[in-house]
């Protein structure tokens, strides 16, 4: 028993950074959806290590990621919405995203504000500007737009009005076969009407009832996850063309092990202090099978867990055609 | 309560209490008074939505009062007390504070929050109820929303007036009686545009009485805000039974004792702070029985649900109550 452990503390030694760090979903062989919610901020063990500590992660893709997303704004300003009313809603997530990150990074980026006047640097970007709390023109590319180019999550922000949440604004860039911009404008129930089972089981309303009575600065986050073929962080709805070919095709490409990746999001949801929007941000993960396979307990949930898994599950997580490939090469590797 | 104690302030744990210092106290009128708290190092305080109550602890007690401020960055907290001689203490207490003197407070909760989407704010103020919908008020200039104000206080009573004239220029009307209320008050509720949201404070009575003109006139209950403050005394309720189904005990709850009187009297410890059906500390689940809910804290669906209730201050429709204690 002790040399087994002996060993895997050896692996993990030797694992780089983004298998360490990387927010493994499963604890077990059977996954079904759930209302996962715990505090924020609460570091979780795997086998491989660590992941969850803070809050902003800053990882070795944080500049790629950056550039990918301003490449698709650039190509697609609709994944960036901001109805009028959500305006304070976004500048009270700069107040309070970048001093988290500020705190959570103090080596790297800074942040200092005098009444509405803040100063923001950041080494990573060679970055100093200063701008006006309330001020969009003191934030040439807009406030939004801005918070995005600093951080490497997506971010949705939710009004609470008549007894419920309605998806007011956001800039989502990395969306898991989504869209924000048709999504713009609903309320949460509708936004989460396509999931499976999930309605059934009462789970959208009961979240949404949690995030309701979110008070203002509490931070939660809940996991999700599904498969993406290459490392593609653009998965919107939008792209579609572009990506969901190579659903059909992955299970007899020899190169499956490198290509498809399990995508995890790490979701945080928080009640934001002064506007009282709720700020649900999602961070993607993506790791490739070959990573995973790395570590054998790994190697072994994911691939009895998409073995497992109900068809109808499968099929919208838009995995079914090639989750059988993958969890035959995890069980058998 | 020492140096050390205070600094960890600076980033405080979200379920604990703040311990702050008086940083003034200033007189707004002969019985109201102006208090405000400040970190040892004047650090920024947790922002707060506009509307917030703090409720800050005093002696055995606890009270909720509104934050005056827009809640924006604020270095420091502020409120203003209505001294009632008569009362639990709480505004006497207040009234005693001193500049450096420490005190215990919550973190500011929401729970009369402006709507977003509203085309027009229209603030309801009576006496003392002018706390929160200042802070709205401040909001709105802050952020450059329609806003106006309707404030009714007897001649020389008024706290804030000054401030409210500031901030609402023209669109402050200020009431001195209630005759030219009622017509002030009949007049905008039926000349607001679309979009409108109402949000009143002030006693029980007065709020009840503008809430049932706006909706006799037609407003829909989502444009409809109110904030009710501590004073207003509930009545003695009915006795009833209540089920302990882990203890296997039952209890009795006569009229004038609170349940959560009643459950500490019989040796459990049900966390609690307010007391009052504001600050949520002293749920209970339930698994039988109609509550009868009396807290401010639960939602509507909530109360509906009648799984959990505010054991301080709501007591039971029916004879008798099943608790998961």
């Amino acid at each position: 028993m002790s040399t087994v452990i002996n060993e895997a503390v050896r692996d993990a030694d030797v694992l780089p950074e983004r298998i360490k760090h990387f927010p493994f979903p499963f604890s077990g062989d059977i996954y079904r959806y759930s209302a996962n919610v715990e505090p924020s901020r609460k570091e979780v063990s795997t086998e491989a290590g660590a992941w969850g500590g803070r809050l902003l992660h800053i990882d070795e893709h944080y500049l790629a990621e950056l550039k990918d997303r301003d490449e698709v704004l650039e190509r697609d300003p609709s994944r960036l919405q901001v109805l009028p009313h959500m305006r304070p809603a976004v500048w009270d997530a700069i107040c309070t995203l970048l001093p988290a990150l500020a705190e959570e990074y103090p080596d790297t980026v800074s942040f200092t504000r005098e009444g509405d006047l803040c100063r923001w640097r950041n080494s990573l970007q060679n970055l100093d500007v200063e701008f006006t709390v309330g001020d969009d023109s003191s934030l040439p590319m807009g406030p939004l737009r801005f918070l995005g180019s600093q951080i490497q999550d997506d971010l949705v922000f939710l009004d609470h009005r008549q007894d419920a949440l309605w998806l007011d604004a956001g800039v989502v860039t990395f969306a898991a076969d989504w869209s924000v911009g048709f999504d713009v404008g609903m309320k949460f129930l509708e936004v989460h009407h396509p999931v499976p089972r999930v309605k059934e089981e009462k789970i959208v309303s009961r979240a949404e009832q949690f995030l309701m009575r979110l008070q203002p600065g509490e931070q939660y986050r809940r996991t999700n996850w599904t498969l993406t073929i290459d490392r593609r962080l653009d998965t919107s709805t939008e792209t579609y063309p572009n990506w969901a070919h190579d659903r059909m095709t992955i299970a007899d490409d020899p190169a499956l092990p490198d290509r498809l990746h399990l995508r995890v999001e790490i979701q945080h949801m928080i009640r934001l202090p002064h506007s009282g929007a709720v700020l649900f941000m999602i961070r993607s993960y993506l790791l490739p099978l070959r990573d995973i396979a790395r570590v054998p307990v790994w190697r072994q949930n994911m691939g009895r867990v998409l073995a497992e898994l109900p068809d109808d599950m499968a099929e919208y997580k838009g995995i079914i055609h090639y989750r059988k490939a993958a969890s035959d090469w995890l069980l058998s590797a | 309560m020492t140096g050390t104690a205070l600094q960890n302030k600076a980033k405080p744990l979200l379920d604990g209490t703040l311990q702050l210092e008086v940083t003034s106290v200033s007189a707004q009128t002969d019985s109201i008074t102006s208090i405000t708290f400040g970190g040892a190092l004047g650090e920024l305080l947790p922002s707060y939505v506009p509307g917030s109550h703090l409720v800050v602890q005093y002696g055995t007690g606890a009270n909720a009062y509104s934050l005056t401020g827009s809640g924006s960055a604020p270095t420091e907290y502020s409120i203003s007390v209505l001294r009632i001689e008569n009362g639990a203490g709480g505004s006497l207490a207040m009234h005693a504070l001193c500049v450096g003197d420490l005190v215990q407070v919550s973190h500011p909760r929401s729970a009369f929050a402006p709507a977003a989407t509203a085309s027009h704010h229209l603030l309801i103020a009576a006496g003392i109820g002018i706390t929160p919908v200042l802070s709205h008020a401040r909001y709105a200039a802050e952020w450059g929303a329609s806003a106006s104000l309707i404030y009714v206080h007897r001649p020389g009573t008024g706290a804030h007036v000054a401030e409210a004239r500031q901030l609402l220029g023209p669109g402050l009307t200020e009431c001195l009686d209630r005759s030219s209320f009622q017509e002030v008050l009949t007049r905008q509720l039926t000349t607001q545009q679309l979009g409108t949201h109402l949000y009143v404070c002030g006693p029980n009575a007065f709020m009840d009485s503008v809430l049932k003109q706006a909706r006799d006139l037609g407003w829909p209950k989502s444009l409809l805000h109110s904030e009710a403050f501590s004073g207003a005394a509930l009545d003695d309720g009915e006795p009833f039974e209540v089920r302990l189904a882990r203890s296997k005990v039952t209890l009795n709850v006569p009229a004038g004792v609170s349940l959560l009187g009643t459950l500490e009297n019989a040796g459990l410890t049900v966390p609690n702070m307010c007391r009052k059906g504001i600050c949520g500390e002293c749920a209970v689940p339930v698994l039988r029985g109609e509550p009868l809910h009396r807290d401010l804290y639960l939602t509507d669906q909530e109360k509906d649900d009648n799984t959990t209730m505010m054991c301080c201050v709501s007591r039971s429709l029916g004879q008798e109550l099943e608790l998961d204690l």
